[in-house]
């Protein structure tokens, strides 16, 4: 403890006295006093950025510019200004002491611009931060910055830095900066060190290099353009696989969002022969099952709010299969092999939800938050990002797949299913109950529905509407993918996800649409019984 | 308390039908008809159903200060249910059966342009309080909402601007129908007047309700490589949930990529969780958190009737731009009616223009002499944390509308009515 102090101690001096060095004038940096954050409160834009500019170069600064950057810096009415997180108890960074926050303070607000100066603030007191990850990001977001009078900074934290991959990003920020150097060699260099990195942010500036204007090129070596040109090269390269790696990603979790839209009625439908027009309303009563356990969390369980998700798989499952049963039990089952009046009576089942759940709820949409480990993303190949709710979501697709599959293929129940599916009158004379498995099997379907009503609320909307933008996908995959064939609606989830998305970067989003549903016209003309027909005695 | 709920909206509705079957049967004749048109079921009803409740509050606020000419207002209030076609059938029905003095309703563009013909044809009188893309001008309508010229081109300026952070390539982003192409058709043309090329502008629409966002992010941050961009968004009812929810996710922050909305506000902003969103811009006419006292007693008027009459979400209630122009609509036509001491609609059209109103968004604002459109003051937001908006721009007074944009060919001299 106390040697890491000595330690800490130390790195400061050492860090003084290197500031210190290249500017002589300036012998000690100034530390934060009232005079400095004046401007922050009173000044204008420009006064504000001057300021701002200023407090990177003091040490100590970071805290008060990291709550300015968080909406926790108030002026008080004598003038000073105060850092408070809660808007009751206020610090004054000059001092240190702890106080109240005085009446009549006012919150400082700030623009995008002044945002983007106290992030480069920021990076340029942390690129001597302690923390090796805080170096990191400085140092990437120094990349950004096109300001030459960094560049002594930079070589100081260059000299400094021990870390590998710091240096390494240090190195790049420089690049960036030299590529302004008088020296050619200096810029074949640098244009060589950004054209390794493949980073897209920096090919406006390398394009900038090979343009020519008004007759001349703005680069005047041609071997720095020479190497400019192939830096160039080489990013556009790394962008195409990039965009080819996304597409694939961007069309397994469509392909994912319509497979667990579907999976239900796979079993409805394509196993039972139930038209169910109200399957798009239980997704949204899925989706509302998860508000409401959402709502209780928050309310009873505050701690717990990152995993109300993992409590409304379940809850979802159990409300929206009873739900199922119920109207399985009280509607559906008078109607069996009479698919018109199904299809009316369950058009006006999913009108009636619709508004029970908007006298519930209110018209307006409800608001679902990602837990914090679903928010955010990994970025993969240096630019793309695979977004953690998506990923989850194509994990518990695969994963609810399995369970089907396990439940239709090794449960009694599943037997049932299959044999009255064969055969609805052999398997009622040998003895299935067929009455009850029916119920059992729609309430299986509609449970899946409301597992796939959870993950959709976690990427859209939760509103009395949610089921009306699924039904149409839902069926559209079903019958593609052949009626009663859960291999076939995999198949065709993912492969109308993965379509969709090839062409939509062409076609737009619009046209994309358009293309899918013409050639499923065209599919299905083709092949009526969907991407797998079932074969043998048992089509009847 | 559900039941109670239930009880009550069921006598609501059939006093609506009784209502509805009996024209003549209390409407004595110390009443005016007011019609209310805006859906309540649909897709729209997300944006509406506020505006019909913002439009009922005012009418009572008018009633319990004596009501118009000594008169009561009666509220009729319709469901057009986001059908468009049905938006014109109920129009009929206010005007021809239950003899409305003034209707006001409807929020797309679309259904805007389906009850024109009806109001036309039976002289009837609309306010429409949504900021629009203009290139309209009728006798029988007032829009108390925003011309491109009051919203649309004020916040590319800003984009443009040092303080907008300087864009020079833009992402015009939209809901493929008329609103945002004639937008953008407009945008388009000022972009060009400033210098930025085509290729510097690329232009993307999704059908209604579109909610996979992926690759128009991916192709935006594509966009961004090639120099400073900013997203300018027409993206129309819940759509925007997703949108920004993917913006979040692929980490393309407001100072990276701004993106400035047209279409979002407060309430919008009620259904997304906002962190990921801070910095991102809207532009409109007014904001909840403009600070002056009109926008202070109407921001508490709002709050105190939504927790009075039980609405949904009470607890949360926002107040957003149409809500304000719809506010200021009832009690312009208030303050015509009693000018022109009729309902009569030619004489009430010919006392509107010059009508002037203490509005929330901080000024006196007027309706125009002639173009029927609003002079407003225009203010640009920047997302807080909190789904309010912070003010970091705004005109120095209300300027006056431009229905007929001056950057579509062929509409110089169109201004007046």
């Amino acid at each position: 403890m106390r040697i890491a102090a000595i330690a800490v101690t130390l790195r400061h001096l050492l860090l003084a006295w290197l500031l210190a060095m290249p500017a002589l004038a300036s012998a000690a940096a100034p530390r934060v006093d009232q005079a400095m954050l004046a401007p922050l409160a009173a000044g204008d834009t420009q006064a504000r950025l001057d300021a701002i500019a200023a407090l990177g170069a003091a040490p100590g600064a970071e805290t008060v510019l990291q709550a300015l950057g968080g909406d926790q810096l108030y002026a008080a009415p004598d003038g000073r200004v105060l850092i408070s997180e809660d808007g009751i108890l206020a610090l004054d960074p000059a001092t240190g002491r702890q106080e109240s926050l005085p009446p009549g303070s006012e919150g400082l607000s700030i623009n995008n611009r002044l945002r983007r100066a106290i992030e480069a603030a920021l990076a340029t007191t942390r690129l001597f931060s302690d923390d090796a990850a805080q170096r990191l990001a400085a140092a990437r977001r120094l990349q950004q910055s096109g300001d030459p009078s960094r560049l002594p900074l930079l070589d100081r934290a260059l000299a400094a830095e021990r870390n590998e991959e710091v240096r390494a990003a240090l190195e790049i920020a420089q690049a960036n900066l030299e590529l302004k150097s008088e020296d050619a060699a200096v810029r074949r260099h640098a244009v060589e060190l950004l054209g390794k990195t493949g980073n897209a942010a920096f090919r406006s500036t390398l394009a900038a290099l090979t343009a020519q204007r008004d007759g001349a090129y703005a680069e005047p070596d041609p071997g720095v353009r020479e190497a400019a040109a192939a830096a160039l090269r080489r990013i556009d390269r790394h962008l195409a696989t990039i965009e080819w790696a996304g597409n694939l990603f961007y069309g397994a979790s469509l392909g994912s969002i319509l497979l667990l839209a579907a999976l239900g009625l796979a079993i409805t439908f394509g196993l039972m022969g139930v038209i169910n027009m109200a399957h798009g309303e239980l997704l949204m009563i899925g989706a509302y099952v998860t508000y409401v356990v959402q709502t209780l969390f928050r309310a009873w369980l505050p701690g717990w709010l990152d995993w109300y998700v993992a409590a409304a798989l379940p809850a979802a499952f159990v409300v929206t299969a009873l739900v199922g049963m119920a109207l399985e039990r009280t509607v559906i089952r008078w109607l069996y092999g009479r698919p018109l009046e199904t299809l009316l009576a369950t058009w006006g089942i999913s009108l009636i939800l619709m508004q029970a759940v908007r006298s519930l709820f209110g018209a307006q949409n409800v608001e679902v938050g990602n837990p914090s480990w679903m928010s955010g993303g990994i970025t993969v190949l240096g630019g793309l990002v695979l977004s953690y709710n998506r990923l989850v979501i194509i994990g518990f697709a695969l994963f609810v797949v399995f369970l089907v599959w396990v439940l239709l293929n090794h449960t009694r129940l599943g037997l049932f299913v299959r044999a009255i599916t064969q055969n609805r009158r052999m398997a009622d004379c040998v003895g299935v109950p067929t009455g009850r498995v029916d119920m059992l099997a729609f309430g299986l379907g509609s449970g899946i529905a409301g597992l796939a009503g959870v993950a959709l609320s976690q990427l859209g909307n939760v509103g009395p509407d949610l089921g009306r933008g699924y039904i149409v996908d839902s069926f559209m995959v079903v019958v593609l993918g052949g009626v009663g064939q859960l291999a076939g609606t995999v198949i065709a989830a993912l492969g109308l996800g993965g379509i969709n998305k090839f062409l939509e970067p062409y076609a737009g989003a619009v046209m994309a649409k358009i293309t899918i549903l013409a050639l499923i016209v065209l599919f299905v003309q083709k092949r009526p019984q969907g991407l797998f027909a079932p074969r043998g005695r048992s089509v009847e | 308390m559900k039941r109670r709920l239930a009880l009550k909206q069921l006598t609501a509705a059939s006093l609506l039908a009784l209502s509805g079957w009996m024209p003549h049967a209390h409407a004595a004749e110390d009443t005016i008809k007011v019609g209310i048109l805006h859906s309540l079921s649909g897709t729209m009803a997300i944006s509406e159903t506020s505006l019909k409740d913002v439009a009922l509050m005012t009418i009572d606020e008018i009633n319990a200060q004596g009501g118009v000419m000594g008169k009561k207002l009666e509220p009729v209030v319709v469901d057009p249910a986001s059908n468009w076609p049905l938006f014109a059938e109920k129009a009929r029905q206010l005007l021809s059966q239950d003899k409305v003095a003034v209707v006001f309703g409807c929020w797309t563009s679309v259904s805007r342009k389906s009850v024109l013909p009806v109001f036309k044809e039976l002289n009837g009188l609309l306010f429409y309080p949504v900021q629009y893309e203009g290139e309209e001008l009728e006798k029988n309508v007032f829009y108390t909402g925003a011309a491109p010229n009051q919203q649309a081109i004020p916040a590319v300026e800003y984009l443009m601007s040092e303080d907008g952070g300087g864009a020079k390539r833009f992402v015009l982003l939209g809901t493929d129908y008329v609103y945002p192409r004639t937008t953008n058709k407009i945008l388009r043309a000022f972009l060009h007047s400033k210098g930025v090329k085509d290729e510097d502008i690329q232009e993307v629409y999704t059908p209604f309700g579109h909610a996979d966002y992926q690759t128009i992010v991916a192709n935006i941050k594509k966009f961004a490589t090639g120099g400073k961009t900013a997203v300018i968004s027409t993206i129309n009812g819940d759509s925007n949930v997703p949108f920004y929810k993917e913006l979040g996710n692929a980490g393309l922050k407001a100072t990276d990529v701004p993106v400035v909305a047209f279409s979002v506000g407060e309430e919008e902003l009620r259904g997304v969780d906002t962190k990921p969103l801070v910095g991102h811009l809207a532009a409109w006419n007014y904001f909840e958190s403009i600070k002056n006292p009109a926008n202070a007693a109407f921001i508490k008027k709002w709050k105190d009737y939504a927790r009075a009459k039980n609405l949904p979400n009470a607890s949360t209630a926002v107040t957003n731009d149409p809500m304000e122009a719809t506010y200021i609509g009832i009690h312009m036509w208030k303050q015509a009616v009693e000018q022109a001491k009729s309902t009569d609609v030619d004489k009430v059209i010919a006392a509107m223009g010059g009508q002037k109103f203490n509005a929330p968004d901080g000024f006196t604002v007027e309706m125009d002499k002639t173009n029927h459109h609003l002079h407003k003051p225009v203010y640009i937001g920047e997302i807080k944390p909190d789904g309010q908006f912070n003010i970091v721009w705004k005109t120095k007074g209300p300027i006056r509308a431009q229905p007929w944009s001056p950057y579509i060919p062929g509409n110089e001299g169109k201004q007046g009515l």
